[in-house]
């Protein structure tokens, strides 16, 4: 036997609705009092170490309409390129970074997040893959959470040789995963989302 | 004990098998039109990226937050509707638990009606009934909550149609990978059959998977039913660290 053959299937998904932020960021949706704040909603503490960076976009549906009922989870390496170790069942001490977050999109179709810029994590033939965050993206008409990666416009080296972006055989489709870089105090890097269209996204079976 | 690295056993999560899920275009839940993307997915095996994930101290959970009866009381009084007790086993495709992960659940109050400013069914709003809530699973993978049983209610799809009672579920697992989101149904609803969102699902006994068993061995007595509901989570091949010595 090579490995374990699977003995149970995993549990179908549905769709998270039209009211995924009351379970996922029910501060946001105005249910105040039952979480201090919504999981996910910080993911810097003033031990973060790395550089500060803003992510943000839109989503917009087939007809170009921006979608405001989504809700956007992100997990990213450390400044370092290093995955958070998991936190035994009784720590009682957060991480100084989680390396997770979760957003609401707004009434705008706006997400966005505070975090730090993420260093190289190692791909599976050993080459590091260019700095990236992973997004997972659930609303009301997916019916499965919609799996993509955000790059950095700035890493133009790194990014030409990362074997996930190399994945993409269209260069027109790979841009969909990169984000443009807004200078600043704050460097902000915005990507929008298009679920249908000419712009889709590069989603991700993984 | 070394482990002995097998031919592919790389660590990897089984690949999802898509056709046991709903497609992305399922034209009777008609919000899928313009939502559900064109392309075929690319397929990427798992890297750190994707075999790693969040996780969550049971510190960082309140005593109530598994407690949809009283996590809402704005004036000490109880939800209202038929008191239960929603419960299950957190397990992977190799049938091993998934311990210490976190289990969201959101849901409509007795009437059917949703505390979202959106929500525009006439049914009431319950002043005590906030409709989220959370838990960490145990060592074996287990977890519970307490709450009460969610209305149908009718929504602007088809011409006439309702969802039947339902709770929306959210689990992790430990690697990103593993996310799902999904709804709970219960035992004996004919509605069920009738929905279109369960019949984007297209295998029936997939859709059996997400009925909740009634459990009278757990029952709460003279306050509470209980309902069972098992949630499997993608698997993962050994990785040479995994292999002992009894197998895995």
């Amino acid at each position: 036997m090579l490995h374990p053959v699977p003995t149970l299937k995993e549990t179908p998904s549905q769709t998270a609705g039209p009211y995924v932020h009351i379970g996922l960021t029910p501060n946001f949706a105005d249910i105040k009092g039952v979480y201090e704040a919504d999981p996910g909603s910080t993911m810097l503490t003033p031990d973060t170490k790395g550089e500060r960076i803003t992510i943000a976009g839109r989503i917009f549906d087939g007809a170009g309409a921006l979608v405001n009922d989504a809700l956007v989870e992100l997990w990213q390496a450390d400044g370092d390129g290093s995955y958070v170790a998991p936190m035994g069942p009784n720590s009682n001490s957060a991480p100084a970074f989680t390396g997770w977050g979760r957003q609401p999109t707004n009434a705008e179709g706006v997400f966005t997040f505070e975090t730090i810029k993420p260093g190289p994590v190692p791909g599976p033939d050993g080459k590091p893959m260019a700095p990236h965050v992973n997004l997972w993206i659930v609303a009301r008409g997916i019916n499965i959470g919609l799996q993509t990666r955000l790059y950095f416009e700035d890493e133009a080296e790194a990014n030409a040789g990362d074997f996930v972006l190399n994945k993409i055989m269209d260069p027109r489709r790979r841009l969909t995963l990169i984000a443009r870089k807004e200078p600043g105090e704050v460097p902000r890097y915005v990507l929008d989302i298009h679920l249908q269209g000419d712009k889709e996204t590069v989603f991700f079976d993984m | 004990m070394s482990g002995i690295i097998l031919p592919g056993a790389d660590g990897a999560l089984y690949q999802r098998n898509r056709d046991w899920h709903p497609p992305a275009d399922t034209p009777g839940y008609k919000s899928t039109t313009f939502r559900a993307p064109k392309h075929a997915l690319l397929s990427l095996g798992g890297t750190a990226s994707e075999l790693t994930g969040p996780t969550f101290g049971h510190s960082s959970i309140n005593p109530l937050d598994n407690d949809l009866i009283r996590n809402y009381s704005q004036d000490g009084s109880e939800a209202i509707g038929q008191r239960m007790i929603v419960y299950g086993q957190v397990l992977d495709e190799n049938a091993r638990p998934v311990p210490d992960t976190l289990v969201e659940f959101w849901q409509a109050n007795a009437g059917g009606r949703y505390r979202h400013k959106k929500e525009a069914y006439l049914a009431a709003l319950d002043p005590n009934f906030g409709g989220c809530g959370r838990t960490i699973t145990d060592e074996n993978g287990f977890y519970s909550f307490r709450t009460i049983k969610p209305g149908a209610y009718p929504w602007p799809n088809g011409g006439n149609d309702w969802r039947p009672a339902h709770i929306h579920f959210s689990v992790f697992g430990h690697a990103f990978a593993q996310r799902l989101i999904t709804q709970m149904y219960f035992e004996g609803d004919p509605m069920i059959w009738q929905c279109p969102i369960v019949g984007s699902i297209a295998d029936k006994s997939a859709i059996d998977q997400l009925i909740a068993r009634l459990d009278r061995h757990n029952t709460t007595p003279m306050d509470a039913l209980a309902y069972r509901f098992d949630i499997v989570l993608r698997g993962r091949r050994s990785t040479m660290f995994e292999n002992k010595l009894e197998g895995n």
